[in-house]
């Protein structure tokens, strides 16, 4: 089934149920003193899809990633992943459910080399505890998950810069490994949160081809952008944010079209003359 | 002047016991700040924590066997007290926590309430009897070559303080180059990607904290058993900055680096002490400098040593130059 079926006939008005949907969101509250950041009655994404979530600077975008993946808490709300409550679970929980997320800003460990960054990110070591670190017995875990990080590596463009120090890296080779990095997590959802910012168009490309990879290995994908060229081009599905509110959703073509969006963008009544 | 004579000296202070509980101090030290970045400011406080749990151990009728594990898990409680309400804030709240933590410890054990058990500013003396009684060397005796020598009880000591060094700085050698010390120095660099990666940074950050504590309560013990007594003023904060002098002067982040730079810190400490000390007494600052303006100097003098080789090795003796020049972001 193609991506485009499994979003296809679902109704494009904001809240709508969706037939297979891995994350539902609902009443999320968020206020920071008397701005009410985030107030999304309900939304759900489709599983194994590319969802983007766009609208203007200080629509809540980043604070509902923020909300869901346990790096804020709600006032009030709840959502599920896979049916599973995620309320008040920490971030790192959050991450082992299967919900990573990447940042805007993007943040590489500096000091440790590529491998490393990738190595990290592995779930379930022996090794990460006290007692596995000093009577070792990690050897064999570590070379499956070696194996699997320079696997992504390749992939990502970045297998011959594995013993380089992250920090060393360009800025669009920092967002590749961090995208490569949330993936050895093994996510059944990730979180971009403007994986394209500040990158050059040739890059922009490879990363639009990450991200459809993403989708076709299974994943669902769900990503923050400015860019509409972008947003029309990949995704499957469009939420829009604005005032913290879903205010309209649907596919890519629709959204364009959509009054209600282009007020939001561009403030309302802009085809009035006054 | 005994220039020969001045640097014997300052050998054996570098080898000497003092610097081997230093070294393990410093070890946890850096543990806590060199690789998880942890901003303990109060690392005295741990090794009074220690010094004290082992000495009013056997000044209650305890065994010193006893006393020691009770100290090295003083240092350990410490750690979990101070690390578990600011852990989870922001890097400076340890740091003022545990600074103010080491003086009030202080000044908890030199206060006159405390005398019954801590022996206030008269200190506990003689604790360590039973491990002086292990001695296999000849005490009369000393050991060496020409004038680097030592007695047989201060060499079992060193003996058995620089064991103890090797010991920790191996099996932090080991905890740092597994999947532990990977998230520990992940931690280091970004805590919030760490978390998104699904790593419990807090429970990391007090099992480092924890950790370094038990390193500098078992320094502590060391440091009292060498002395053969405890007292409160031995634990001034000055002793913390000491510790970061030697770990960042070694290399912060490596693992010789501290127990290089705890042997160079004392070398440097005792070379410019006998010299100024022998110099005044030789007269050559006339009536400038008494015998306490020399012992002054003598500190400005290590401290613009210690700057020259920062200034020549910003990254510390084994620090590795590539990281310093990364930039953050």
């Amino acid at each position: 089934m193609s991506a485009e079926s499994r979003v296809s006939g679902i109704d494009p008005t904001p809240g709508v149920p969706k037939p297979d949907a891995i994350l539902i969101v609902d009443n999320v509250r968020r206020a920071f003193g008397g701005l009410q950041a985030v107030d999304v009655a309900h939304v759900e994404i489709q599983r194994n899809t590319i969802t983007s979530l766009i609208g203007p600077n200080g629509a809540g975008k980043t604070t509902l990633f923020n909300l869901l993946t346990g790096f804020d808490k709600v006032d009030n709300g709840h959502w599920h992943l896979n049916g599973g409550a995620l309320v008040g679970i920490p971030a790192h929980q959050v991450a082992r459910k299967g919900m990573v997320r990447t940042f805007q800003l993007t943040r590489s460990l500096a000091r440790l080399t590529v491998i490393e960054n990738m190595l990290v990110a592995a779930k379930d070591q022996r090794g990460e505890s006290i007692m596995g670190a000093i009577f070792g017995g990690w050897r064999s875990t570590e070379d499956d998950n070696e194996i699997r990080a320079r696997e992504l590596l390749d992939r990502f463009d970045l297998g011959h810069m594995e013993n380089e120090y992250a920090g060393s890296l360009s800025g669009g080779q920092r967002k590749l490994l961090e995208m490569a990095r949330a993936l050895m997590v093994e996510p059944e959802i990730i979180m971009l949160d403007e994986p394209m910012a500040g990158v050059s168009p040739v890059l922009t490309q490879s990363l639009l081809r990450h991200i459809t990879g993403l989708r076709d290995a299974g994943k669902t994908v769900v990503f923050i952008e400015h860019d509409m060229d972008v947003v029309q081009e990949i995704s499957d599905w469009v939420v829009v944010l604005s005032e913290g509110a879903v205010i309209a959703e649907g596919p890519p073509t629709h959204i364009a079209a959509n009054p209600k969006v282009i007020d939001a963008y561009l403030g309302a009544h802009h085809g009035e003359v006054p | 002047m005994d220039f020969g004579g001045i640097l014997v000296d300052a050998l054996r202070a570098a080898v000497g016991p003092v610097a081997a509980a230093y070294a393990l101090s410093a070890i946890g030290l850096n543990l806590q700040f060199g690789y998880t970045g942890l901003l303990n400011f109060g690392h005295v406080g741990f090794m009074l924590a220690g010094a004290y749990g082992a000495a009013i151990t056997v000044e209650f009728g305890g065994s010193l066997w006893l006393g020691i594990p009770i100290g090295i898990a003083a240092g350990v409680l410490l750690g979990l007290l101070l690390g578990f309400p600011t852990l989870r804030l922001r890097a400076d709240y340890l740091a003022i926590v545990t600074i103010s933590a080491a003086e009030i410890l202080r000044l908890i054990v030199r206060s006159t309430w405390a005398h019954p058990v801590t022996r206030s500013v008269f200190g506990i003396r003689a604790f360590a009897d039973e491990f002086f009684d292990m001695n296999p060397l000849d005490v009369g005796a000393s050991y060496g070559w020409g004038d680097f020598r030592f007695s047989g009880r201060q060499l079992w000591v060193i003996l058995v303080s620089w064991s103890v060094v090797a010991i920790a700085g191996f099996l932090l050698y080991r905890m740092i180059r597994s999947p532990w010390g990977r998230v520990i120095r992940a931690i280091r660099e970004d805590e919030y990607a760490a978390r998104s990666l699904g790593k419990h940074v807090f429970s990391y950050k007090l099992q480092s904290l924890m950790l370094g504590g038990g390193l500098a309560g078992l320094s502590g013990i060391l440091l009292a058993i060498e002395q053969q007594s405890v007292f409160p003023d031995t634990w001034q904060p000055k002793i913390t900055f000491f510790l970061y002098v030697i770990v960042i002067l070694g290399g912060a982040g490596t693992i010789i680096g501290p127990i290089v730079g705890a042997i160079v810190f004392q070398f440097l400490f005792f070379f410019f002490d006998r010299f100024m000390t022998s110099a005044q007494l030789e007269g050559w600052f006339g009536n400038v400098l008494d015998a306490t303006g020399a012992a002054q100097v003598k500190l400005v003098l290590v401290g613009v040593g210690l700057m020259t080789l920062m200034a020549v090795r910003p990254e510390g003796i084994f620090g590795h130059r590539e990281e310093l020049l990364i930039d953050e972001r």
